[in-house]
Order: structure tokens, then sequence, then C-alpha cells
């Protein structure tokens, strides 16, 4: 998947990431914050690498600003933050 | 066993997190009117990531998907039912045919996915059409388990003020709950919008019991134990439940015919519900009602 423009998912709630990517020519940089930073800030980032795998993604800029999400919920805002920058969702 | 439906926003991470621990029978996930449009892409890919991630041992899970006259329910159907839902609410169900629309595409997303199970659907009817037709509605497919009153829009479509009292919708849901009972499934009511009046709420789903309701939908987590303890059954129901069947077996080893308890006969209706009641007192375990 090629990411074509910068597009945005998931809100600063409780339990939930906000994630913006933005188009890139030197591989992945990925940035995040998080509030549980030093406990999980590893499972975070090797959970974002693994969706970026699933979509074939070797180009892009990734920030994320996490406030406590659960796998899923990281899974799904990346997910949705991808296919928006394709534009290929609503 | 379903008695309580509450409502959970689709595209709310945090509580899609804790939603079966707040002790409803089922959590309805809302792709609909929840969601805002430009978040529906949001939403669903959420409520597929949590059903797919999340473990949800305690309750049923239904999903209400968007409307057949929008754009979304086919993108909704096509993320949610390869991971299998127990039930799916389409709103705005107004004839036989609405229904049918939405169980064939399902049924052309199970076959995509080689998904054997069934998935079932609880119809929202929620305009006046839909009272009008709600036997043709549940009647409409084998996928059909429940029926579900929508109170809000369709008080809105009869042109008439939405009380507490709930005057206004007395006809439709005496209409949902006669189809419901025709067609041999379930009617659920229309969930109480003063999250605050929880007196207000306890009468409000007695009154539907009453009127033959199977369970009633929440709007809000504090709604979910008055629901679950109105709709179980009370001690002195399944003491007098298990006096029905104790009658009958007795009756039985005499060879009688006609035998009365209380004063009344007991016939087969009486039988029935003394059998539905004790199914569901044993499902409870010790949460019973006193």
């Amino acid at each position: 998947m090629e990411i074509k423009n910068k597009a945005t998912a998931g809100t600063l709630e409780s339990n939930d990431v906000y994630v913006l990517v933005e188009p890139n020519d030197n591989g992945i940089e990925l940035e995040l914050e998080s509030i549980v930073f030093n406990q999980f800030g590893e499972d975070i980032e090797r959970t974002v690498k693994e969706v970026l795998d699933d979509f074939n993604v070797t180009n892009i800029k990734i920030q994320l600003k996490d406030r406590g999400a659960v796998e899923c919920a990281i899974r799904a805002r990346v997910e949705t933050a991808l296919k928006r920058a394709e534009g290929v969702n609503n | 066993m379903r008695r309580s439906m509450l409502f959970m926003p689709g595209n709310n991470a945090g509580m899609l997190l804790n939603a079966d621990a707040l002790g409803a029978d089922s959590i309805i996930l809302d792709l609909e009117d929840a969601v805002s449009p430009a978040e529906k892409d949001s939403a669903r890919i959420l409520v597929r990531n949590a059903l797919k991630y999340l473990n949800y041992s305690n309750c049923e899970i239904i999903i209400r998907i968007n409307s057949i006259d929008t754009d979304y329910w086919k993108s909704d159907l096509e993320e949610i039912i390869p991971l299998m839902p127990h039930m799916i609410m389409p709103p705005k169900i107004s004839c036989a045919k609405d229904v049918q629309i939405v169980a064939d595409y399902i049924k052309e997303v199970e076959e995509k996915h080689n998904i054997k199970k069934s998935t079932h659907i609880i119809p929202l009817i929620e305009t006046a059409l839909g009272v009008e037709n709600a036997f043709e509605i549940a009647k409409s497919s084998d996928r059909v388990k429940a029926i579900f009153l929508g109170a809000e829009d369709l008080t809105a479509d009869l042109r008439c003020k939405r009380t507490k009292k709930g005057d206004e919708i007395f006809y439709s849901r005496g209409r949902l709950v006669t189809a419901a009972r025709a067609a041999n499934i379930d009617a659920y009511d229309t969930p109480f919008t003063d999250v605050e009046d929880e007196e207000g709420l306890e009468q409000d789903a007695l009154f539907a019991k009453s009127l033959g309701f199977t369970g009633k939908a929440a709007i809000s987590p504090r709604h979910v134990m008055i629901i679950n303890e109105v709709f179980s059954p009370t001690i002195e129901e399944i003491e007098y439940a298990k006096e029905v069947m104790d009658i009958i077996r007795v009756a039985k080893e005499q060879g009688k015919g006609a035998i009365s308890l209380r004063g009344k006969m007991i016939d087969a209706p009486i039988v029935a519900r003394a059998m539905q009641t004790l199914k569901m007192a044993e499902q409870l375990g010790g949460a019973i009602n006193e």
C-alpha cells in the first residue's frame, strides 16, 4: 500500500489512540507518545509494525498519541488511518 | 436468555473494552446513530478488531448496522459477518422485503467466507409502516429470531411527542408483541431514555413485561440491572411453576385428566409458562429476583 495523503484516525480519549500518517520517502518513521510508554512502548511499536506489514507499507511517517489503548484499538486505528491515507474508505 | 440489550457506541474504544462487564445479557455494538458519517469506516474497523481480539464471553453480541437506504450497510456486513456475531440488527425495517435484502447479503458474505453458521437477525421496527407489517417482518426469514421496537424514530414518524408514560406507543407495543408471539419469536421493548430516572425505568420495564415483551434495550449501563431484575422470574413465580409441574406429575400418575391448583384450572399454556419460568430460573442460577 502506498501512503498517498496525510490522514488521521482515533481520538485522544481514554483507552484510545490518535494516529497521524503521512507520505514518506525514507522507510518507516514511527513516533510514539504514550501514557504507558515505559511499560508497553515496545509492544505498541511491534503491533503498529505488524499492521504496516499486513498492508505492505514500507514508506510512511506515523505518529501515535496513545491514551492507554489495547491492542485491538491500536490495530483498528492504524488500519483506519492507512486506508484513509490511501483513499479507499468513505 | 436475553433480558437486557445494552447499546454501545461502535467507535468508542474505551466502552468497547468493557462492554461485556456491565451485566447485560446482550450488547448492541452500534454502527448507526451513535457514529457520525465521517467515522463510519473507523467504527466498523474498530468493532471488527474488537470482535477478533476481545473475548466477549459474558454476553451475546449484536451489531446494529446502518440502514439499507444508506451507502454503509453492505460494508458493515462485509467487515462484521466474518467475525460471526450472534445477531445483526438492521434498523428502519418496514417490510419483509427489507429483511430479505439484508438476509440475502448476509448469506452472500457467509458463503464468500465459507461460514457455515447462520447469523441471526433482529429487525429494528421504528416506522409506522414497520409496525403495521410487524408479523410479516417477524415471518420474513428463518434468521429472524426476535423483533425490536424503536420508539424514538417511530414517534417522529407518527408525528407525536414521545412521553415517559408512553401512551403514544401503546398500540405499537401491543402489535409488536402479538406479531412476535404469533411468529414464535421474541419481542424487545424500546429503551427508556431518561438515564437518571431509575424509578421511571422500572415502571416502564414492568409495563413492557406485562404486555408480553421478552426484555428491553438500554442506552445506559445504569439501566441494565433494573431491566434484568424486572425480566427475571420472581421467587413466587418459580415456586408456583414448581407446584404446577408437581401437580401435573401427580395427575399423570393417577390418570387424572382435568386438574386444578389454587382454585384454577391447569391447562397447557399454564404448564408451558411454568416450564419457561423454571428453565429461566435454572439459567439464572442463584440470581433470582425477590
